[in-house]
């Protein structure tokens, strides 16, 4: 990215403002040595001092609790501290797989993953083909704000308009009183459970996702849609070898990066949830996590748990990556 | 997308779609928007709907049948879900300015190609995508800084958003270089060429950022829950998962309200409920057509140069 700026434009002055006696070329990186880092620091001790606030809560919060994982190998008590608990090795990852919760909640996770990609992962680019057919842009511009929309409510929100609807004393429950039937609670039914989660992703985020799915569109040549229909191409066909042959590239990006983040299926939304359906059906790692650390003060263990989760994730995402860069797509940490 | 004229929406090779095609069509899009606009309509006309509507209905309201903002003056007038909106109010002031100041500063820092470490640095910014620190080391943290039960529990940790620091970044580098280098020959000085050229110049950007943020510290729910004990600092989020989702028994401006809705003679616990939904909701949907179209510009963005 320093290539727009690569030719030099003028001496820069020091930051002082005093005589530019010496060229100092900024982007004359080729020759590192001891005085140039000197003169660069005098140059850019501004621009290090504005990264410094940005960089100090990242590392209070962020880089010293991903070293503070290693409760992971010790058993750990807020009492006791980090300094007087005792080591245990790889105990308490040897218990977790011994342990019939963990690989359930495991389990959970892959399988809403699998479930999701097969039903979710579809319905953005659908509502991206259905609103690029609508020609007239105000509709359009009109559906697709709506669309949007619950993507910036919070998982609270969606979650409780949901228990609303068709939650046991919701909308269709009450209806279906009215009408003399029995009444349905599908948000404590861990058999639909998975569905109902799917469905609440699709409602949330369906509009979002559609925005990528939008803009490749708008990047097919119209002149291949042009000699497919003079060529007799009926509509589906144009469809099946020209829409989506444009998309492949976002589809094949997208669906890698999901698999990429396979472990991760929306915390929030499961623990909200947990309760009301129970920890057979509703239990992920994130939430398996949090129960065994915070609420039953299994610290180290749910420490280990969640270090698990974080490497074998931080595993799929690079070979994710790797395999997006081999066919051809850009990553989500392409060089800059 | 802008092949579409004046005179005929349809290109001349596109064949008119049959009748069956565009009533499934119309029908589609029907649904989709229904699908969005009908759960918000029930939930906003049930919290201003009368307490006989209520009544009447059993529950919540599909047909209006007559009005009344006593829901509003309940939760309003005092009690948990005031004191909520207040909270989360502060928070999401507070936390947006120290969270945009800080981005764009660091933005700016990391946005000058060739500057002292920039790479590194911001690879260490980067590198927050890939590796959270997860919930239990995440606690240990702030409960070590004893922050536990603080308002700033629910602001620092989640000060930073790499994605936003890196979508700003992108809008500064985009300034020409010329402007910043022949402000640099009149002497100026990083800090005042961010200060009275890059922050006006960026004023859209920053907005967009800002909302961002803003959504952001509004909807968390979660830090809530994990950092605070004490109810009474509760934000809106954490109430409205307690007292509606849950349905725990709610203190309002007239007493305590549970399920039954006994203890409150003229406003039915349905509205009330429906009316802390809607204040969930209004913030986000009150600046949601200002800003939908810049959003959007920055998720594209951030996807291409991310």
């Amino acid at each position: 990215m320093s290539d727009r700026r690569a030719v030099p434009v003028a001496e820069r002055s020091p930051a002082t403002g005093t005589t530019p006696a010496r060229p100092r070329d900024r982007r004359e990186r080729r020759r590192p040595s001891q005085s140039s880092f000197l003169s660069r620091l005098r140059r850019d001790w501004q621009l290090l001092l504005m990264v410094v606030p940005a960089l100090g809560l990242l590392g209070l919060f962020h880089y010293v609790p991903t070293l503070w994982n290693m409760i992971a190998f010790l058993d750990y008590t807020p009492i006791d501290g980090i300094a007087n608990s005792p080591y245990v090795g790889w105990g308490n990852f040897v218990y977790l797989m011994g342990e019939p919760a963990f690989w359930h909640a495991v389990g959970n996770t892959v399988t809403i993953t699998a479930f999701q990609l097969v039903f979710y992962f579809p319905a953005p680019i659908a509502l991206a083909i259905l609103l690029n057919s609508v020609l007239r842009p105000r509709l359009r511009a009109v559906i697709q704000n709506i669309v949007y929309l619950p993507h910036f409510f919070s998982w609270v929100l969606v979650v409780t308009v949901f228990q609303q609807m068709i939650g046991g004393a919701g909308l269709t429950a009450q209806v279906m009183r009215d009408w003399g039937m029995s009444p349905i609670d599908l948000m404590t039914n861990p058999d639909t459970f998975i569905g109902l989660v799917t469905v609440q992703a699709i409602w949330k985020d369906a509009g979002w996702g559609m925005i990528i799915f939008l803009a490749a569109l708008s990047t097919i040549n119209p002149n291949l849609y042009e000699a497919a229909a003079v060529d007799g191409a009926s509509r589906w066909q144009r469809l099946w070898h020209i829409t989506l042959p444009g998309l492949r590239p976002v589809i094949v990006l997208l669906l890698i990066l999901r698999l990429g983040d396979a472990l991760n299926v929306g915390f929030e939304q499961f623990i909200l949830q947990r309760d009301a359906v129970g920890a057979g059906a509703a239990e992920v790692l994130d939430t398996y996590v949090y129960w065994l650390g915070l609420l039953t003060g299994d610290w180290s263990i749910g420490a280990a748990a969640g270090l698990f989760k974080g490497v074998v994730g931080l595993i799929l995402i690079l070979v994710a990556n790797k395999v997006a860069h081999k066919l051809g797509e850009q990553g989500i940490y392409q060089r800059s | 997308m802008s092949t579409v004229t004046q005179t005929s929406l349809r290109p001349v090779w596109d064949e008119e779609p049959s009748l069956l095609g565009k009533i499934g069509k119309a029908l589609a899009l029907a649904l989709v928007t229904l699908a969005v606009l009908f759960p918000l309509y029930i939930v906003v006309l049930t919290s201003i709907s009368s307490a006989q509507a209520i009544n009447e209905a059993g529950g919540l309201v599909i047909v209006p049948n007559g009005f009344s903002f006593d829901a509003y003056a309940e939760v309003l007038g005092g009690g948990v879900v005031l004191k909520a909106l207040t909270v989360s109010i502060g928070i999401t002031v507070v936390g947006t300015a120290l969270s945009l100041s800080v981005t764009a500063m660091a933005a700016y820092g990391l946005s000058r190609p060739g500057s002292l470490l920039h790479r590194p640095l911001l690879f260490a910014v980067l590198i927050t995508f890939l590796f959270g620190p997860g919930i239990i080391p995440s606690y240990i943290m702030v409960y070590s800084l004893g922050l536990l039960d603080s308002y700033a529990s629910l602001i620092l940790p989640a000060a930073i958003s790499a994605f936003n620091l890196v979508v700003l970044r992108a809008f500064f580098m985009a300034i020409p270089g010329e402007v910043i280098e022949s402000a640099r020959i009149e002497g100026a000085t990083d800090f005042q060429i961010f200060r009275k050229i890059v922050l006006p110049l960026s004023k859209a950007a920053l907005a967009v950022i800002g909302l961002f943020y803003a959504v952001a510290y509004w909807n968390a729910f979660f830090n809530a829950l994990l950092y605070l004990n004490d109810s009474g600092k509760w934000p809106l989020q954490l109430v409205l998962r307690t007292y509606i989702l849950q349905g725990q028994p709610m203190q309002t401006a007239s007493g305590v309200m549970d399920a039954s809705g006994l203890g409150l003679s003229a406003v039915p616990v349905t509205s009330v409920r429906m009316a802390v939904l809607v204040l969930a909701m209004i913030p986000v949907v009150l600046i949601y057509p200002f800003i939908q179209r810049h959003f959007i510009k920055g998720v594209i963005i951030g996807a291409v140069k991310g």
